[in-house]
């Protein structure tokens, strides 16, 4: 087959934020940058973050950067990596300035300073009072984030493949990454985009479960790119349940509600976090929030006819705080359930909402892999950064508002890292033929894979994500994980069989979402296997067969590949300047 | 529940041809991005549209129902009346089905210079702005790009490579109105003239079908005031 090359410095893959502030630096440091996004850029689901972005500005309650290291190394339930902590905690200030120039509305203070709000897990001086550390701009944050971001790499002139798919990393014998074959969804032709770097910005894989906020195109393209480029994906088994989704629904409803003084209440009126969070309440970190209103269910104390979900209380605020603050929420909450939060309580319940692990990479963006002895060797060539990156910030529970920053300072350093590693590599190394051929036999599976009896795509993809939330769920066990490995495994070897009856080269999208469920199984199986083997409870895994965190036996990083299973490396307790913070109980 | 849908594919029909598809299976609340989700799963995969966050904010699923432009994902079916008419956004080259070739409104969007731009060096802390300057960009940054407005205008289909278009121009306000851009004379330089600016005959159509309830008359209105005061 004879494919098309281009040939770039350096190629991104992915153009949500994490992708967009990467491409904007190489840019700003002409490099030549190609992005391939499978959707429009500003269709990428950075769009839908709500609540803001966390910084120690200390532009309404006193703060600090090591407060805020403190709280996240905390809200990880100590499976974060500190250096890195420590690194994102230390840039974010910088990084909100920069957004700020670059054009972002945020909501504003009196004062002309950008507002900030508290969100759960927050505190000042090492535990203490709530904080203020979440700089929004109403509840639109990655909206207007991610628009400017674009906005920017108009002026910068980046170049975009909008619409293009990613198929595969290419790689030579001595396993560096060269770039990657990708196909242009509007007719189907293939391109090979030659690349001193790659940078994996994929976002995230929610899509694996049934009910989730995430976005339709959120199959963990990269995760399963990067596993079928031998890459081990890490602490796959740290699946956030965001606490307020709308029952049954899945759209999110920002902890920015909370953090503006909304409360959750149960079928009998109580304001149920006063149970399980004294100090904190409301503004617990999601993982226990999250498994305290599914507790309150279990009990029986669940709101509605079946007792299935609580109620997100707002009302109280007023209407004008609700429309200045909280406008988007308000909307969709009209638009889906014909409520209007500011007259009557949301309906909600913990749904599927963010991927904690993924592709390992070290502070700089470097994907980084065990070879022998070492945990951590760079694999030239590969970054990653993003929500399909583990760094990790986020260790077993991400803490609201450590998302968009973990995707801006992160997407900034990879490209900073990229920018050192062009100086230093002029030239293009030659392309192995061998990765190529598997990437294009992947890619055309699809285009003539007859009319036989194999399953279509959409009855494989249902039972997975089925599957995925009945065994891999808030509260799991030996058992309920043992039989959904089994499972998946099962799905794995139909999907082998798996047929789609659309072979037209014009938009096919029945052949994106093949290509899509494909990466999906990867990932599926990378998160059940690894949710199987850790026998403890910590942040968002939660066993009921291990309900203690095991620090002893279990604060170490999981690893799992196609070729090896599940592994382990150790957790980086060393910050960068500061002590470490060792872990301790964690109590809101 | 009975849908028409808008169906062709360049590499196998001669011309554009409607298709009926019938649901039974409609629950209480359900919107029609769903709906074709559901077509598209159990009856007919061929069937092409965009679509990403279903909740109305990465502007994918933009498409002409019942005659009218709007999300396809915050449309609820009960509102619909029977058959559904689902067709792509008018105004622009269909890719496929329910896919149109969206270059040229991307291309009005950049040819604004979609894009912050202060000259004076930046300060290492935020620009500051008060929350009335603030307020000013309230109903003009939310825009989310789904071209509803675009294409359903009058305008914009005679003269799509001239007249900008209510989306673009919704984009060239909320610059100019920002109180941190000091670009406001070239951008309001780049509007003059018959087309760009003012090809807009406030026929509206643009305020009745934003699915973000925005008012890109209002915004143009504003910008012709501004060239009004500039040419005094």
């Amino acid at each position: 087959m004879d494919i098309p090359r281009r040939q770039f410095d350096s190629l991104i893959i992915g153009a949500g934020g994490g992708g967009l502030r990467a491409a904007l630096q190489l840019s700003n440091a002409d490099a030549s940058v190609a992005v391939v996004s499978k959707v429009f850029p500003t269709r990428s689901h950075t769009v839908a973050a709500q609540g803001g972005m966390n910084a120690a500005l200390a532009n309404v309650l006193p703060d600090n950067w090591h407060w805020h290291m403190f709280d996240t190394v905390k809200g990880s339930d100590y499976l974060g990596d500190q250096d890195a902590i420590e690194y994102m905690c230390r840039a974010a200030p910088k990084a909100v300035y920069e957004l700020e120039h670059f054009g972002v509305p945020f909501s504003r203070l009196d004062n002309g300073r950008i507002y900030q709000r508290p969100f759960g897990g927050q505190s000042q001086n090492f535990g203490g009072d709530q904080a203020a550390r979440t700089c929004a701009a109403a509840d639109r944050t990655g909206h207007a984030i991610l628009h400017s971001l674009y906005q920017q790499n108009i002026r910068a002139k980046t170049h975009f493949f909008d619409e293009y798919f990613a198929v595969d990393l290419l790689k030579d014998d001595e396993g560096y990454v060269l770039g990657a074959l990708a196909f242009n969804i509007h007719n189907g032709e293939p391109v090979l985009i030659e690349a001193k770097t790659t940078l994996l910005a994929t976002g995230g894989a929610g899509q694996i479960f049934r009910t989730t906020t995430n976005a339709l195109i959120n199959t963990g393209d990269g995760m399963a790119m990067a596993l079928r480029a031998g890459v081990p994906l890490m602490d796959m088994e740290f699946f956030q349940f965001h606490p307020t989704g709308i029952a049954g629904r899945g759209m999110l409803i920002t902890e920015g509600a909370r953090g503006e003084g909304g409360y959750l209440v149960n079928a009998d009126g109580e304001r149920l976090m006063e149970r399980y969070a004294p100090k904190a309440k409301d503004l617990a970190s999601r993982d226990v929030v999250s498994r305290s209103i599914a507790i309150e269910v279990r009990e029986g104390r669940g709101c509605g006819p079946n007792k299935d979900h609580v109620m997100l209380k707002l009302d109280h605020l007023g209407e004008d705080v609700i429309q200045k603050r909280l406008p988007g929420i308000r909307q969709t909450c009209i638009t889906f359930l014909g409520i209007d939060p500011a007259e009557a309580p949301i309906p909600i319940f913990p749904t599927l909402h963010y991927t904690m692990g993924g592709i390992p990479t070290n502070r700089f963006g470097q994907v980084v892999v065990p070879v022998k002895d070492t945990p951590e060797e760079p694999v030239p060539g590969l970054y990653a950064a993003g929500e399909c990156a583990c760094v990790s910030v986020h260790g077993a529970n991400r803490l609201g508002g450590n998302s968009l920053l973990d995707i801006l300072v992160f997407g900034r350093a990879a490209a900073n890292h990229i920018i050192d590693y062009l100086k230093e590599n002029h030239h293009h190394r030659a392309m192995n033929d061998s990765s190529l051929e598997s990437a294009v036999a992947r890619m055309q599976r699809w285009d003539n894979n007859g009319s036989g009896d194999g399953e279509t795509i959409s009855d494989l993809r249902n039972e997975l994500k089925t599957v995925m939330e009945e065994h891999c769920s808030v509260f799991r066990n030996d058992e309920v994980l043992g039989e959904g490995v089994t499972k998946v495994e099962q799905l794995v070897e139909r999907f082998k069989n798996a047929r789609i009856s659309d072979h037209s080269d014009v938009f096919n999208t029945a052949r994106v979402e093949a290509l899509e469920l494909e990466n999906m199984m990867g990932v599926a199986l990378a998160t059940i296997e690894s949710a199987y083997a850790r026998k403890e409870s910590r942040g968002a895994h939660s066993r009921t067969d291990y309900t203690e965190r095991d620090d002893k036996n279990w604060m170490r990083h999981s690893l799992y590949s196609f070729e090896a299973g599940v592994d382990y490396k150790p957790v980086r307790t060393k910050p960068m300047s500061v002590d470490s913070f060792p872990p301790k109980a964690r109590v809101y | 529940m009975k849908f028409r849908i808008y169906r062709y594919n360049p590499d196998t029909d001669a011309k554009p041809y409607v298709q009926e598809y019938e649901l039974t299976d409609i629950e209480p609340g359900m919107m029609l991005l769903a709906a074709l989700l559901q077509i598209k799963d159990t009856q007919d995969e061929s069937l092409s549209f965009r679509r990403s966050c279903g909740e109305g904010v990465c502007g994918s699923d933009g498409m002409n129902i019942n005659g009218i432009n709007g999300l396809a994902c915050i449309t609820p079916l009960s509102d619909l009346k029977e058959p559904v008419d689902v067709r792509p956004l008018p105004g622009l080259p269909v890719i496929r089905d329910l896919i149109v070739d969206m270059d040229q409104f991307y291309q009005n969007y950049r040819d604004i210079k979609p894009y912050l731009i202060v000259n004076d060096p930046m300060p290492e802390v935020e620009l500051p702005q008060t929350p009335e300057q603030r307020e000013r960009l309230d109903g003009l940054y939310e825009c989310i790009l789904c071209a509803c407005c675009s294409t359903q205008c009058p305008s914009f289909w005679w003269n799509p490579d001239k007249y900008l278009g209510p989306a673009a121009l919704l984009q060239a306000s909320r610059f100019i109105e920002d109180s941190r851009d000091q670009a406001t004379e070239e951008r309001l330089a780049h509007l003059e003239g018959p087309f760009k600016l003012f090809r807009c005959h406030t026929i509206m159509n643009c305020v009745q079908v934003c699915p973000k309830g925005l008012n890109p008359t209002k915004a143009i209105n504003d910008i012709k005031k501004m060239m009004v005061k500039r040419s005094l």
